[in-house]
């Protein structure tokens, strides 16, 4: 995606958002990049390993995202630009080390970017990271495009640096995967001298050098304000005497929406927090009524509430409050018209809806692969502990589980263990058997399961280990004995850690082998204490990635008598034709639908 | 006013190529010397799910077609094709492959699916043209029915404003060389059954 750019010549490429802002991290000279795959913030970090080896340039996946701030924060004590991704929820995660960072403050620039997903898209919540920098008292970028996202992350680097505090980019969904023409510049060298300077003053967060740095943090806002004034970012058009101001990708939004309306409101596009005291004091004496248009939070309607009972007490301000904007979900240029169609009483533009879309299209949910080791695992789980038991579940490809009745839970990374022991010392009794992906359990299952040990939860827990981060895009993790570059590392064995952590049965099954697993869950339920079952077999689509190939299986009609017990396994590969059940063209060959056949009818292709 | 120059939206499954072919229309129009947006499905609904895919050519404003403004709808699977028949705007053309994909929820006997007219008269009525062809088909007389989205792509060829020569081009960039020869041919094909 980076490939034909060169350094020293500035070119124009069609670049991925996390492309654009991987691009700006280079860009500014950063010398360490960390973080956790998390939709939609991962390839920012994979744009910028592909220059690692090139460059002098430190990138890693961290186990977590709080590892990803901690790290980012001892390269900028150093002297070096660092910058921590992840998306929105995993600043959750970050949280402790992120607002206490404020305290402290950096040296060297630190940037933390967190994508946000409006629509929940690929996330368990859409949380506004806006929150977070008002929280901790930084600043923070809300880019409208992949231009600005990448413009904004070399400015970023540059406030961090005048202001000694960590600068919070924040894209959402449809800036780090959309794509646009984006100017690129040159590639900055990372490092120049880094020494770490002692000063405990500074870097030992005691309460006796904590409260002054909370104090001096206060004192910052103001120069806070100042630095941000001034932004290219931040632009007015007067004209009309009714307004808009929006915010990030919502300013776009109402810039096409005012376009096609052929309207002569006047707009203010705001793209930092804190917004700019006189731009917006000037607009709001301008105006006489103004609707504020964000995504998510009211964080600028609330600003902008503020601001206008000191300069203009009479403004009639439509947002969030009104009812005129939407506080959950994404918004699009058709949305925002007919908010700002509805303020001038202009008509609205309906969206059709189809009848027959409704009443005939079968749902497509996504859904496992054909070959999915999970739904093997989940198949045998079934099995041994039958669906009175109770499944705790966590994050990641295999909570599309839930037809096949083994996902109870899901809440954030790691909940799964940590879940099933509160429900087990909450009371129940029945069998609880909660199911945790080797890249969650090494994000933030490790404790839960250290927990569950030394509290004694009598559960069972299996780990499903397809020795990748799989629905992020096949990222690699400490297990997998390979770096983010690719290089070679020291893996990780997970039945040792689970031993160590205080699990007293810990059993190693191939889930392609039915028997052997259903076998292993039943003796894991029998056991009186914490059991782990790890299901390992490599990701299907890293297999046929790798030139793996096994034959594909087909069902002999005379043998199948119909009963579906195939076609319930759930594989899309399995389809059912009148009486009998069909393998289809997406068979990988994995064999579990030949195992689990009372009538022996399904054979290997020869 | 308009605001984009042609609004096109890609939809499919989740491993169809949608991502593909709308990197090679975005990138043989900005050679071409447009700007362009785009915006994508990344994430859980690629495994299997419904996907869609937009591209702007000639816009700078947001990357989301809105619904109803579509200049054309390409899809890679005729269900998907009216799941997001919506975006098409009433002069717009849509251009379905008409082989389908049964959905999970189809092979495991929770629903069916519904028979090609069923699924095709909606749009006919609600916009300018339809046309479809057997894109899957046409991807396997080439050499590879896995190049079904790019018979796809040069059918859309005949109505963008894009020269040939460009998204030729570009999808060269794109591919591994050992797969052009096929690609060409499915474009080829693709493009003469439209003609």
């Amino acid at each position: 995606m980076l490939d034909t750019l060169q350094e020293g010549i500035i070119v124009k490429e069609y670049l991925l958002g996390n492309a654009a802002i991987a691009r700006g991290i280079l860009e500014a000279g950063a010398g360490v990049v960390t973080g956790y795959p998390g939709t939609p913030a991962s390839e920012i970090v994979e744009a910028a390993a592909y220059f690692a080896k090139k460059d002098d340039l430190h990138v890693e996946w961290s186990v977590n995202e709080k590892v990803a701030v901690e790290v980012a924060i001892g390269a900028s004590w150093t002297g070096t630009r660092a910058v921590a991704v992840m998306k929105h929820v995993g600043l959750n995660v970050a949280a402790d080390p992120f607002m206490t960072l404020a305290y402290t403050g950096v040296r060297a620039g630190l940037v933390v970017i967190a994508s946000d997903d409006p629509f929940c898209h690929s996330s368990q919540n859409e949380q506004d990271s806006r929150r977070y920098a008002q929280f901790a008292c930084i600043p923070c970028l809300d880019p409208a495009d992949p231009q600005e996202a990448k413009d904004m992350c070399i400015f970023a680097f540059e406030l961090s640096e005048k202001l000694e505090l960590p600068v919070l980019l924040r894209p959402t969904t449809r800036v780090s995967h959309a794509r646009a023409d984006v100017e690129a510049g040159q590639i900055e060298e990372g490092r120049s001298n880094p020494e770490f300077l002692k000063n405990p003053a500074r870097w030992v967060m005691l309460p006796v050098h904590a409260r002054p740095r909370h104090t001096e943090l206060l004192k910052k806002q103001d120069r806070v304000r100042a630095a941000l004034s001034d932004v290219p970012w931040n632009r007015l058009v007067l004209r009309g005497e009714l307004g808009i101001i929006a915010s990030g990708i919502s300013g776009l939004y109402a810039e096409e929406a005012i376009k096609q309306l052929d309207t002569d409101i006047s707009i203010l596009r705001i793209g930092t927090v804190p917004p700019p005291d006189e731009l917006c004091s000037e607009f709001l004496r301008h105006v006489t009524k103004v609707m504020v248009i964000e995504e998510l939070e009211p964080v600028l309607e609330e600003y902008v509430e503020r601001l206008a009972r000191a300069q203009n007490p009479d403004l009639e301000i439509l947002g969030k409050r009104s009812g005129h904007i939407p506080r959950e979900g994404e918004f699009d240029s058709l949305t925002v018209r007919n908010s700002i169609a509805e303020m001038f009483n202009l008509p609205v533009e309906e969206v059709l809806s189809l009848k027959e879309a409704k009443e005939i299209l079968p749902p497509r949910p996504p859904a496992l692969c054909p070959g999915c080791s999970h739904r093997a695992t989940y198949y045998a789980m079934r099995k041994a502990f039958g669906k009175d038991a109770i499944f705790p579940s966590d994050i990641g490809c295999y909570t599309l589980a839930v037809p096949m009745g083994t996902i109870d839970t899901c809440l954030c990374m790691g909940a799964s263990i940590t879940v099933a022991s509160g429900i087990r010392f909450g009371g129940e009794e029945r069998d609880i058997c909660c199911s945790i992906g080797d890249s969650t359990f090494l994000h933030a299952g490790l404790t839960g399961l250290l927990n569950a040990a030394y509290n004694k939860a009598r559960i069972t827990v299996a780990i499903l280990d397809n020795s990748t981060t799989a629905m992020t895009g096949h990222q690699p993790h400490p297990g997998t004995g390979f770096t983010v570059s690719g290089e070679k590392t020291k893996a990780v064995s997970i039945g040792a850690l689970a031993k160590a952590l205080g699990a007293d049965f810990v059993e190693t099954v191939d889930p392609y082998d039915i028997d052997a697993t259903i076998e292993s869950f039943k003796r894991a339920r029998e056991f009186q204490g914490l059991s782990v079952v790890i299901a390992k077999r490599a990701c299907v689509t890293n297999a046929r990635r790798a030139g793996i190939k096994r034959r594909p299986f087909m069902v002999n009609n005379e043998n199948c008598n119909g009963c579906r017990e195939c076609v319930e396994f759930g594989c899309p590969a399995i389809e059912f034709d009148e009486d009998n059940a069909r393998i289809n063209a997406l068979c990988s060959g994995c064999g579990v639908c030949a195992q689990i056949c009372p009538s022996n009818a399904i054979k290997v292709v020869e | 006013m308009k605001t984009s120059e042609c609004d096109i939206v890609v939809v499919g499954v989740g491993g169809q190529g949608v991502i593909l072919i709308s990197n090679i229309i975005g990138k043989a129009a900005m050679k071409a010397g447009y700007p362009v947006r785009g915006a994508e499905t990344h994430g859980m609904a690629q495994r299997g799910g419904s996907v869609i895919s937009h591209i702007r050519l000639g816009c700078e404003f947001g990357p989301l077609v809105p619904a109803g403004g579509a200049d054309i709808l390409l899809a890679l699977e005729p269900a998907e094709s009216l799941r997001y028949a919506h975006y098409l705007s009433e002069d717009g053309i849509a251009l379905v492959n008409t082989n389908p994909v049964l959905p999970i929820t189809v092979t495991t006997g929770q629903s069916s699916y519904p028979p090609l007219e069923e699924i095709l008269a909606p749009l006919q009525r609600i916009c300018s043209s339809v046309k479809t062809l057997n894109a899957t088909k046409l991807a396997a007389k080439a050499g590879n029915p896995q190049a079904m989205n790019v018979v796809m792509l040069g059918a859309l060829s005949k109505y963008i404003p894009l020269l040939e020569d460009m998204l030729i081009e570009s999808l060269s960039e794109s591919i591994p060389a050992k797969f052009l020869e096929v690609n060409r041919r499915a474009f080829a094909l693709g493009k003469g059954e439209v003609e």
